[in-house]
């Protein structure tokens, strides 16, 4: 035995279906009790990962470790591990009871204990006095906090959510995405987070790995994945980006100058990447760029004039694309009582440590 | 054609669909010695003459046994089957699956005389057992249609949660698989006794000298004479294959009421 208790580690792990390889090399770690996303389009391989640490679909190569060991050969029913699924899948024919207690008359416990932990557990979910109903009898909302209880009740070494909250309706989303967050911490319970929801994935993760194609494209915390995002396809995947082209003027040890495009120019914070290259591709936010009809005073600050040429009002904010010579920016400003309306010159404002720099084009 | 026109033209399909039914049965409580209209009077003398007739009798019992055989043995085999079909990938799959279900297809007579010819070749008498084989073959395939579609529609996630959960594979299928199938396998029985009830192309050609269902039985009186036995006979039989799926039916109903 090696390891902390509930610690996952997935190393080089592929799978292939006949010719088509879903999952390419994947390296992974999750620290006990830690809440780890792998957040992606689908057809990403992300499900396919869910699968192989359950034991749904086995490895073509690399190794799966829980708590430091091998589990490849081990089945499914002999992991010990919490399985919730996108549709519940609650077994219709049987009552709540006996849906939570499930597994643990696998597990010998004892008549009276399994009655108290599944009190427990549906008191966690926050359902008591739930037990006889059957799962017809409930809305999608409880059935998936039974699906849930159903999973922790057997204390299992890892939680394994797959797209559990992407059949509810959009206001219960919310509420349960802060619910099993607390519920997860409560129980300190490794987890592994299956979604394509990007703001679920920034809400509730300590690592966000982002995948595409069946590669990890980046793993980190949630603000690092969001601000700094390490490929084109990360900084294009979460919220709203513009992705330039740029070369590179000159560089010191503090700031990079930056060619856009004819006699548009950026500073960049030399510590935001690498600088290897003349060429290089330049990411910014869309809501990191500011947007105004003047701005005084800079500090190495670049200020690009510019004319309105779409304007997307969403109320609290508004998305412009803004025409910056032939450059067409995304840009995102708070509203003061009326947007910008189309064909208005403006002018924006690029602060160095917002520009992300990412390898050769 | 009016709304009239139609409900008179239905209520004449109808009757020549179950005139002739209803005039068995209105005649086999007829008193009179042979089957005319109108009846003379109330009588169940023929089916107390069924039950003293010791040939009737033994044909009854023969079908009653053949068809809860085969309908056990093909709705088992049924289940197995469908489970690989639809639940497991092998090669030569899609060939099995039309190999099972082709017996639906192919006419009576054809698959009669083919299996007779199968165990000429392998020099076996004609027999019960191979009898009871005839009736499985002919009926397997509508148990495998049935339940095929009904585990179709069971979504696989059941049988993964129950694994994750810490059954194995055989204990997933018993807690999980075989309850959410019932309807199915209710349904499957019932089709296999039916179909093999009823059975009569097929079963002459099967039968071994001297033993007769209760078909083949009514098929054997006729051509000596139309005795009224034969009137009430048909009853019980109509009773019989109408009656248990009716009462299955409403059985069903009232489980999955008392369980929905």
């Amino acid at each position: 035995m090696a390891g902390p208790a509930g610690a996952v580690e997935l190393r080089r792990i592929s799978k292939s279906f006949g010719s088509v390889q879903a999952v390419k090399s994947v390296d992974l770690t999750l620290d006990a009790g830690s809440f780890t996303t792998l957040l992606g389009p689908s057809g990403c391989g992300k499900t396919t990962i869910l699968r192989m640490v359950a034991g749904l679909e086995t490895p073509s190569d690399g190794e799966i470790l829980v708590n430091g060991n091998r589990i490849n050969e081990v089945p499914i029913h002999k992991r010990n591990i919490g399985l919730v699924f996108q549709n519940y899948a609650l077994f219709p024919h049987k009552s709540v009871f006996d849906n939570v207690a499930f597994g643990l008359k696998y597990r010998d416990v004892p008549k009276e204990e399994s009655r108290r932990r599944v009190a427990q557990a549906l008191e966690l979910v926050r359902l008591p006095g739930m037990e006889s109903r059957l799962p017809s009898q409930l809305s999608g909302g409880q059935q998936q906090r039974i699906a849930l209880a159903r999973a922790v009740v057997i204390q299992p070494d890892v939680l394994l959510l797959d797209e559990p909250l992407s059949a509810l309706d959009a206001n219960l989303r919310e509420e349960m995405r802060v619910e099993l967050k607390k519920i997860q911490r409560e129980l300190n319970i490794t987890t592994l987070f299956v979604t394509h929801d990007q703001e679920e994935a920034l809400a509730m993760s300590d690592t966000v790995v982002v995948m595409s194609e069946g590669e990890s494209e980046q793993q980190g915390p949630p603000e690092e994945v969001y601000n700094r995002p390490a490929s084109a396809f990360v900084a294009d995947f979460l919220g709203y980006s513009n992705l330039l082209e740029a070369r590179v003027l000159a560089s010191n040890g503090a700031t990079t100058a930056l060619e856009l495009t004819d006699g548009v120019n950026v500073n960049a914070d030399s510590a935001n990447g690498h600088f290897g290259h003349a060429q290089v591709k330049l990411v910014i936010r869309a809501e990191k760029i500011g947007i105004a009809s003047e701005w005084d005073g800079s500090n190495g600050d670049s200020i690009l004039d510019g004319t309105v040429a779409d304007v997307d009002y969403l109320g609290v904010t508004a998305r412009y694309f803004v025409k910056v010579g032939d450059l067409r920016l995304q840009v995102i400003g708070t509203i003061d009582e009326h947007p910008f309306r189309e064909g208005e010159a403006v002018k924006l404002r690029i602060r160095p440590r917002d520009c992300v720099v990412l390898g050769s084009a | 054609m009016g709304n009239a026109g139609i409900r008179a033209f239905t209520t004449l399909v109808y009757l020549f669909m179950f005139a002739p039914i209803a005039v068995v049965v209105l005649l086999s409580f007829n008193s009179a010695q042979f089957g005319s209209f109108p009846i003379e009077g109330f009588s169940l003398k023929w089916f107390e003459e069924l039950f003293n007739n010791a040939a009737i009798v033994r044909a009854f019992q023969t079908s009653l046994w053949l068809a809860i055989v085969t309908a056990i043995v093909s709705t088992t085999f049924g289940i197995l089957a469908s489970i690989a079909l639809v639940r497991y990938d092998f090669p030569g799959k899609s060939w099995i699956n039309t190999l099972l279900v082709a017996p639906v297809l192919i006419p009576e007579t054809v698959l009669g005389v083919g299996l007779l010819l199968f165990m000429l070749w392998l020099s076996q008498p004609r027999s019960l057992p191979v009898l009871m084989l005839g009736h499985i073959l002919i009926s397997l395939p509508y148990v495998v249609l049935v339940v095929q579609a009904r585990l179709v529609g069971i979504r696989r996630v059941y049988e993964e949660a129950a694994l994750s959960l810490g059954a194995n594979r055989i204990q997933t299928f018993f807690a999980i698989t075989f309850p959410l199938l019932m309807p199915a396998i209710f349904a499957g029985l019932l089709f296999a006794f039916t179909i093999s009830f009823d059975n009569i192309t097929a079963t002459i050609f099967w039968r071994p000298p001297g033993t007769e269902t209760v078909p083949t039985q009514i098929y054997g009186m006729l051509r000596n004479s139309i005795s009224p036995e034969i009137n009430a006979l048909g009853t019980v039989m109509i009773v019989i294959t109408v009656g248990i799926p009716l009462l299955a039916g409403a059985l069903a109903r009232y489980f999955a009421r008392a369980k929905p």
